[in-house]
């Protein structure tokens, strides 16, 4: 390694002073020129013209195998020309196998499930840098991959494999030629210099550099700037666990390691032999053609084929014939030996023979325990060998799993040869390969076996998938008056009904006790009428234990309703961290906390709402309130929606008109937000349209005339069929900045609502400043929306604008007849005051999660506007004609 | 004004360009070549049309390339040959 480094550094000291001559530099021209007109002219080529040429190149590399063998020998030196044989015809056989029915032309593969193409692209012009050890099937190997994906490659042949490389490069081009690639597809760099694989490493029009070899070549490709596949050493351990089948075992290792005489770098290299079958082992080593070496030729073995400098392999013992290593080591061997095994006690400088040795020479470790063993192999896998190769033999599934995991290895082989293993397609189902991707260990980019898919660039055209979407409520909703009287049909041991101190002054716990199967055990638990804090739910949570509950009955408002939710959520799973479920998320279905499935108790969850607004009988939101620190928990999930919701009127005949006021315009909002919401669905539209309706024509009746039965009824089922539609739409920024508000200055849900609501309804339906993402809907319809409210209302109008116009007044001249404040001001709070917490409020309506299904994505600067606006009201102007709208508007809802 | 008219047939692109590039000489105006029938480009004909296009630059010709396909205009832009010529349906 030492030494190519120190080639790499002249290389580039050479360029720098600008050694390549004007002659040299313009054939390096010629050749990428030529090859770029090559690859450019080989994209209109299409998937039938590319096989052809690939099978007619797969049979010419199987005609000329034994010929490119036969030269790669001679020329080399190195390895076994039989087994060079089979590599070329792995290379062209067996990748031609792998390769011939993939798809590498336009469409190559396709997701319908996920709306997902995949698309060939050409890479153009790669520079290939091949290897001595493997030199002509290497060539084979890349010219077929090549064609396949319509490329054209420059190779630079190892210099002391150049005649063999050429000769492959030649049959291959002129084949492929004869079938109809273009011209200067391939070309042979002619007397190579390593100067000129620093200039077209560098060169604008290569696209990718494939570097197989040595570290510096693979080095020098990724120091490039270029993309590459610099794919370099390996120092294969192979461990030989105590329950491995050693006869198996050893002939793998003895095939593998003489395989061209060890040239393949996946080879092993140290076998970690566990104790109680050392001795066997090497007993079946030296029946089959081994010599196991003693302490002194091991240590002459050592001297013999490792640089004592470096501590790397002599790079003449690279692929010689095992007798050849032993007479240069002056060992005595039997004729015919295979392979030289010679013992170490570690890895290491001390233990040179614990390094890569691509030659039939292996190291043996004795090791005393399976973690011993696996200690040895991570360092020898660590010694040169990362990301490489690793080998086991072991019947022990969990030994091997050990192995897999502890190994820093592309491919981790399980009973089988490293070399001819890790090629691929012979022993395992890995693609064929003659280049090892090592991953980051290695400083390579992959650790996949390299083939066909790294010479391509893979485009993906990605439709717009229809996002999945969803409707869901209670599974059982009675409605209409004395709907109550469905409690009956809900049989349960014990019973707790949650409620508060005036619906139970009001006699309203008796109305349901009443309903209450005869035989149940039922408890009364009163809590404060006010949004729920911890401290509470979890007293109501020790009542539910107390008597094993498994029914809660919630009678109240939103409050009551949302303290049993919790209560149950915390029942039925004690361990269910409260602060860690109200963690912020953007989709509710991709949120980072899952709410807890196992459940130790099981309760049912009746809502009796008791108000016409939160709607909370049918929602999966919860609010709680923790005092402690001063801030309100929003949990959200569909578990928390209650299992029935009974929606009965006579709960609310006596609401107040402020109650009723408020609550109403809560509804109202639900349903214009949803209707408008990115999340909505013509499930929820149903819902949100018809809520407005009714709202619209029975909210003032309703606060006029409190004891009219059948507004109370409409009023009633419009909040419960509004917050079907947000519980499934969600809401949007009006919340957001009612949330903020309220809760800053102390007013009541609904009332904050109110102030924000004809504001709000203007903006969203203005162009938008930016658009909020959302797979939900297809384009900005929030203003056609609003329109389709105002047809629906009659309120008339011709364009999209006046009839939004419409709507606003409309919702003004309501929220007149209901009496509520039109302007922050009019409730007292100064101008200076408001500024003062202007910056606190915008960052809480920005923080709140609301208006993530809004239409339009609202700036801190748009939310501060917004409040403004609320803060000022309309203009007194605005109200003229109020009355008769009204009237029409009743009329025609 | 177009002065050099000519049609490319796939089977003789390097020919036509050849013919037409001897066309150039004391011409002025636009060299329009149709490539309406040319499915393919070969390296030959890709080398004789930088030719072309060379010798229409040096007598200050411009060339409109009509009818190209598409396959055929991606190869003209990954050898940069593209912004050589005017292209008209």
């Amino acid at each position: 390694m030492a030494t190519s480094e120190v080639v790499q550094e002249r290389i580039q000291i050479s360029l720098a002073a600008g050694s390549l001559s004007e002659e040299r530099i313009a054939y390096l021209e010629r050749l990428v020129s030529q090859a770029r007109s090559a690859a450019a002219v080989f994209t209109q080529f299409t998937q039938e013209d590319v096989d052809r040429i690939v099978k007619a190149m797969a049979l010419a590399g199987l005609d000329q195998a034994q010929h490119l063998a036969r030269l790669a020998v001679e020329e080399t030196k190195l390895g076994v020309m039989e087994d060079k044989v089979i590599k070329n015809m792995v290379a062209t056989e067996f990748v031609y196998n792998y390769i011939k029915d993939k798809r590498t032309v336009g469409v190559i593969r396709e997701f319908p499930e996920r709306n997902l193409v995949e698309v060939a692209e050409p890479i153009g012009v790669i520079f290939s840098i091949t290897p001595i050890t493997n030199p002509t099937s290497t060539v084979l190997f890349k010219c077929i991959m090549a064609i396949k994906t319509r490329n054209a490659v420059i190779f630079s042949p190892h210099p002391n494999a150049w005649r063999c490389c050429s000769e492959a490069v030649k049959i291959m081009y002129e084949t492929a030629l004869k079938h109809g690639a273009p011209e200067g597809v391939f070309a042979c760099l002619e007397s190579h210099t390593l100067l000129d694989n620093a200039y077209l490493m560098r060169h604008k029009d290569v696209g990718l550099i494939d570097a197989t070899g040595g570290p510096g070549a693979v080095k020098a490709a990724y120091s490039s700037g270029k993309p590459a596949l610099g794919v370099g050493p390996g120092n294969t351990p192979v461990y030989l666990e105590k329950t491995a089948d050693v006869n198996t075992a050893v002939t793998d290792i003895i095939l593998s390691k003489t395989f061209d005489n060890g040239t393949i770098c996946a080879s092993e290299q140290t076998a970690v032999i566990d104790d109680e079958i050392y001795d066997f082992v090497l007993k079946e080593f030296a029946e089959l053609g081994a010599h196991i070496c003693n302490e002194k030729e091991t240590r002459l073995l050592a001297r013999t084929v490792i640089d004592p400098e470096t501590g790397f392999m002599q790079p003449m013992a690279v692929g010689q014939k095992a007798a050849d290593i032993a007479r240069l080591a002056g060992l005595s061997v039997k004729p015919g030996t295979k392979l030289l095994i010679a013992p170490i006690h570690g890895v290491g400088r001390e233990h040179p023979l614990s390094v890569e040795k691509l030659f039939p020479v292996l190291a043996v470790y004795r090791a005393k325990s399976v973690d011993e063993a696996l200690r040895v192999c991570v360092d020898v896998n660590h010694a040169g060998g990362l990301g490489h190769t690793a080998v086991i033999f072991s019947r022990d599934d969990e030994v091997i799993r050990r192995f897999g995991e502890l190994m820093n290895a592309g491919r981790i082989l399980v009973n089988s040869p490293g070399s001819v293993g890790a090629v691929g397609g012979v022993y395992n189902d890995l693609a064929p390969t003659f280049s090892f991707g090592c991953g980051t260990g290695g400083g390579n980019s992959t650790t996949d076996n390299v083939n066909i898919y790294h010479y391509l660039n893979i485009k993906r055209v990605a439709r717009r998938t229809q996002a999945h979407m969803w409707f869901r409520v209670p599974n059982q909703i009675y409605f209409n008056l004395n709907a109550v009287e469905n409690v009956r049909q809900f049989p349960s041991l014990s019973t707790i009904i949650i409620t508060n101190p005036a619906l139970e002054k009001f006699g309203h716990v008796d109305i349901v006790r009443r309903y209450i199967p005869e035989g149940t055990h039922v408890h009364v638990s009163v809590i404060p009428d006010a949004e729920p804090e911890i401290k509470v739910v979890m007293q109501g949570v020790e009542a539910l234990n107390f008597y094993k509950a498994d029914q809660i009955i919630a009678l109240g408002g939103g409050s009551v309703i949302d303290a049993s939710k919790i209560m149950k959520l915390k029942y039925e799973s004690p361990d269910a961290d409260l602060e860690e479920l109200a963690a912020p998320f953007l989709d509710l279905r991709k949120r980072v906390v899952q709410y807890p499935t196992e459940k130790t108790n099981r309760a049912r969850l009746i809502a009796i709402s008791t108000t016409s607004g939160t709607g909370s009988e049918v929602t999966p939101f919860a609010v709680l309130t923790d005092k402690a620190r001063g801030r309100k928990v929003t949990l959200a999930d569909y578990s928390l929606t209650p299992d029935v919701a009974i929606v009965d009127p006579q709960f609310v005949m006596s609401m107040p008109k402020g109650l009723t006021a408020d609550t109403g315009i809560d509804c109202l909002t639900h349903a214009l937000e949803a209707a408008v919401s990115s999340y909505a669905s013509a499930y929820t539209d149903c819902n949100a349209m018809q809520a407005i309706r009714m709202a619209f024509k029975y909210l003032p009746i309703a606060y006029e005339n409190p004891r009219d039965e059948e507004a109370r009824l409409m009023m009633h089922n419009a909040a419960c069929i509004a917050a079907m539609a947000f519980a499934n739409a969600s809401v949007g920024v009006n919340h957001a900045l009612a949330h903020a508000f309220g809760a800053r200055f102390g007013v009541a849900h609904g009332r904050a609502n109110a102030l924000m609501l004809p504001h709000v309804i203007a903006y969203n339906a203005s162009v938008p400043t930016k658009f909020l993402p959302s797979p939900y809907q297809k384009g900005y319809i929030a203003h056609k929306k609003y329109a389709t409210i105002a047809d629906l209302l009659g309120l008339g109008g011709h364009t999209i604008d006046e009839k939004v116009k419409n709507l606003v007044v409309a919702t003004e001249q309501l929220l007149d007849q209901l009496a509520f404040p039109r302007s922050i001001a009019e409730l007292g709070i100064s101008k200076e005051e408001f500024e003062r917490v202007m910056p606190e409020l915008t960052k809480l309506a920005f923080d709140d999660p609301s208006w993530r299904s809004n239409p339009r994505m609202p700036l801190m600067s748009e939310l501060a506007e917004l409040f403004w606006k609320a803060y000022h009201g309309r203009g007194p102007a605005k109200v003229a004609g109020a009355n008769e709208q009204r009237t029409s508007l009743q009329q025609s809802a | 004004m177009i002065a050099v008219w000519v049609k490319i047939d796939e089977g003789r692109v390097v020919q036509a360009l050849q013919e037409a590039g001897e066309k150039l000489d004391n011409v002025e105006g636009e060299a329009a070549l149709d490539f309406s029938s040319v499915r393919r480009i070969d390296p030959v004909a890709l080398s004789a049309l930088e030719v072309f296009v060379d010798i229409a630059d040096d007598k200050g010709v411009k060339v409109l390339l009509r009818g190209v396909n598409v396959g055929v205009y991606k190869v003209l832009k990954l050898v940069k040959l593209a912004s050589r010529f005017s292209f008209v349906s």
